[in-house]
């Protein structure tokens, strides 16, 4: 399973990265999310949405295997193990796996799929 | 305090000093954000009888406690200065992305006061202040120095700008954010010109404070799910505000050729289906929306993109000015915008002089040698440019029609289509006598924002002149611009028919503060007659006649379309005005009671 993203749809509106936040830290605030909204304005004038693919190379790269599987498949980055090296930010080949400054450890999609119920556009599933 | 950031920026231009202060909870209880924030900024700093243009006037950028948290358009900054176009009260709300990022950097509101010495703009990165050289930047397009800003400083800044129009004083100047949001009206861009305010860039990494995290996620879980599942979501979300091109024109409102009828004979070519199908490449919401009205468009013929045209642009740039062609309406909306022009301002401008120039007030002597006839697009553009500009005919227009139908004499004060200094929006208001009345009470000016009430004159009878109707244009003075003060907006209840009853549960679980729906009201009355008040305290002999429609609303019936014939005589807007200030609690002459004003908690403030 993983969150998919038709970002031709896709109209910024940011809702996802907020129910996101909220979900994973219990804060509003859109910074902490865990999936990536890139517009291209002035042209070509859309968004692009960038999730998580489930690949497993965070799991893989990570020094201290700290990065583990939830009970719905998706990798999540266990904040006491980790030791804020930041490889696994660099592997992402998506570059979906966050930091901020309020956290040392970095964070990544764990598929609750909060997003998918405020997306108005229908931009997001989960497969 | 849950729900705030906590603190204000206050800017001093004149000293080049950035300091932050505690956001007041007494000001909050009392006018709880955004466009009330503002009101009260606005009668207690800026000091009677101050210079719109000079360093006593101050400009309030605010955010609401909504802004920036998971509600349905959670994107509304409101920005209120005094009016260098009507010297009186001025507030215009932008959309986008604004407001959150302002909360995110950890302000609720900015108070910029003074004079530049040279031109700056201001950059806030959280706790990081700077007022930042602009001199790279002036003289540039507002969409131009958005991308430059975003370009210099990161895609993650959010920018609004003003355009050459504001640095050259144009009255009507606007503030562009988002490749094409506006605060449009009144002049809020105008005097960030005067003040070489050039542009604020922000980017902030903070969180909102919820007070009661679970019932607000669940609440506003309800909010997004009753949008998501309105009959009109569909419609909305396909054509945004251009859907009301059409139905405006079957009744008769839409503004053509400045406002002699309510019917535009080639308006097919201008309805939102064919919006969509020619120009629309993309849906862009303001933040946190998921019903986006946004429309980014690119048109061809002229190799440009814009967001847009809204409903008021097709209006006054497209039916008032009998421009039939999408495509030019769509590039005269990108030269307002760039220019840092409010569209509604200078289409009704444009239109005025097309007219005078038809009737003879003005000749080609006057023009440059401009021909000037309605539906001449090439003519219009460059007319845009000299508006910017204030180039010839330009420098007549640029302070608005009320002030060039002083100039011209004679015949023209019958052309200038505005109440209280500000050009009419896009409802032509002959045959509905609740929006016309709106129109006359607007505390900006001529503008539908606050009230639009001509849904109701379709309802209970376009004729009528009724008390009811009064009572309706109050309810909606209140409920609309409580919006702008909660810092979201009101699209998602008036377009989607998201309930009001969702409103104030969510707001106490987001400030933890016990309001009611009834207390809301109050606060929103509270700001309402608090701007009265101003406009009270700022103009000389300020009053009823300060409430007149247009001259052309009572001594010219409509010319052409299906409210052919129809006007709104000066005794009945004169009886609506009656029942309107009685049911207020306002004298005869639209003044606020000593009362009313103890009332609302005003006394300490108004006096």
């Amino acid at each position: 399973m993983q969150l998919h993203a038709d970002s031709a749809r896709c109209s910024g509106c940011r809702a996802c990265q907020l129910a996101c936040s909220l979900h994973l830290f219990g804060e509003n605030n859109p910074k902490k999310a865990a999936l990536g909204i890139i517009p291209h304005f002035p042209k070509p004038g859309s968004f692009e949405v960038t999730t998580c693919t489930q690949c497993g190379e965070c799991a893989d790269v990570c020094p201290a295997d700290a990065i583990h599987q939830n009970e719905r498949g998706a990798y999540y980055i266990n904040s006491e193990e980790c030791t804020a090296c930041e490889a696994c930010v660099e592997v992402c080949p998506e570059h979906v796996i966050f930091m901020h400054p309020d956290h040392a450890a970095p964070f990544e999609c764990d598929l609750c799929g909060d997003c998918v119920d405020v997306c108005g556009m229908r931009v997001l599933w989960i497969e | 305090m849950f729900g705030y950031a906590g603190r204000v920026l206050r800017i001093d231009l004149t000293r080049r000093v950035t300091t932050t202060e505690p956001y007041d909870p007494e000001i909050a209880r009392r006018f709880l954000g955004g466009r009330g924030f503002s009101a009260y900024t606005l009668y207690t700093e800026v000091p009677t009888g101050a210079d719109p243009l000079g360093p006593d006037n101050k400009v309030i950028v605010s955010t609401g406690p909504l802004s920036g948290t998971l509600v349905p358009g959670a994107g509304k900054t409101d920005i209120t200065t005094k009016s260098p176009e009507t010297g009186g009260y001025a507030s215009a709300s932008v959309g986008g992305l604004l407001c959150a990022e302002l909360k995110y950097a950890g302000y609720d509101a900015i108070i910029v006061e003074g004079i530049s010495q040279s031109p700056v703009y201001l950059f806030i990165d959280d706790d990081l202040v700077e007022l930042r050289d602009a001199s790279h930047l002036w003289g540039k397009g507002s969409l131009t120095v958005e991308e430059q800003l975003k370009t210099e400083l990161g895609e993650a800044f959010q920018i609004a700008s003003v355009g050459p129009a504001a640095e050259n004083l144009v009255s009507y100047a606007c503030i562009t954010h988002d490749f094409g949001r506006q605060a449009g009206r009144g002049g809020v861009g105008t005097v960030l010109g005067a003040k070489k305010l050039k542009a604020i860039a922000v980017r902030g990494s903070k969180s909102i404070p919820i007070a009661d995290v679970e019932t607000f996620r669940t609440l506003s879980r309800a909010m997004f799910k009753a949008c998501m599942e309105s009959d009109a979501a569909e419609v909305w979300q396909k054509y945004g505000t251009a859907g009301v091109v059409s139905w405006a024109n079957e009744i008769g409102a839409l503004p053509t050729r400045n406002f002699q009828s309510g019917f535009f004979e080639k308006c097919d070519s201008l309805s939102g289906e064919v919006m969509r199908d020619s120009i629309v490449v993309s849906d862009k919401a303001c933040f946190a929306c998921p019903c986006p009205c946004g429309k980014y468009s690119h048109t061809e013929k002229h190799g440009v993109f814009v967001e847009g045209p809204e409903y008021e642009t097709t209006a006054l740039l497209g039916a008032n000015c009998a421009i039939a062609d999408i495509e030019d309406v769509a590039y005269a909306n990108y030269l307002c915008d760039e220019l840092g022009l409010d569209t509604i301002s200078t289409g009704n401008c444009v239109a005025f002089a097309i007219e005078c120039f038809e009737k003879g007030i003005i000749s080609s002597a006057d023009t440059g040698g401009l021909e000037l006839s309605f539906g001449d697009s090439a003519a219009i553009f460059k007319l845009i440019g000299m508006i910017a500009a204030r180039e010839g005919i330009g420098e007549l227009l640029a302070s608005g029609v009320k002030h060039a139908a002083e100039v011209l004499g004679g015949k023209a004060a019958d052309l200038a289509v505005q109440v209280k200094g500000m050009e009419m929006s896009g409802y032509e208001s002959r045959s509905a006598p609740a929006m016309l009345l709106s129109y006359m009470t607007c505390d900006v000016g001529a503008h539908h924002n606050r009230s639009w009430a001509i849904t109701y004159d379709l309802e209970v009878g376009r004729d009528k002149i009724s008390a009811d109707k009064a009572a309706k244009v109050i309810e909606l003075q209140h409920i609309r611009p409580l919006f702008d003060v909660l810092g979201a907006c009101r699209l998602q209840w008036v377009e989607l028919g998201l309930s009001l009853e969702h409103y104030a549960p969510v707001l106490q679980a987001l400030t933890g503060q016990d309001r009611s729906w009834d207390d809301l009201m109050r606060i929103s009355e509270r700001v309402w007659n608090l701007t009265r008040s101003y406009w009270i305290r700022e103009t000389a002999g300020f009053g009823r006649d300060w409430d007149s429609p247009p001259p052309r609303t009572w001594k010219e019936p409509v010319a052409t379309g299906p409210t052919k014939g129809s006007s709104v005589s000066w005794e009945d807007n004169q009886r609506l005005l009656d029942m309107y200030y009685q049911q207020r609690g306002w004298d005869e002459n639209g003044i606020p009671t000593p009362a009313k004003l103890a009332e609302l908690e005003l006394t300490d403030i108004v006096g």
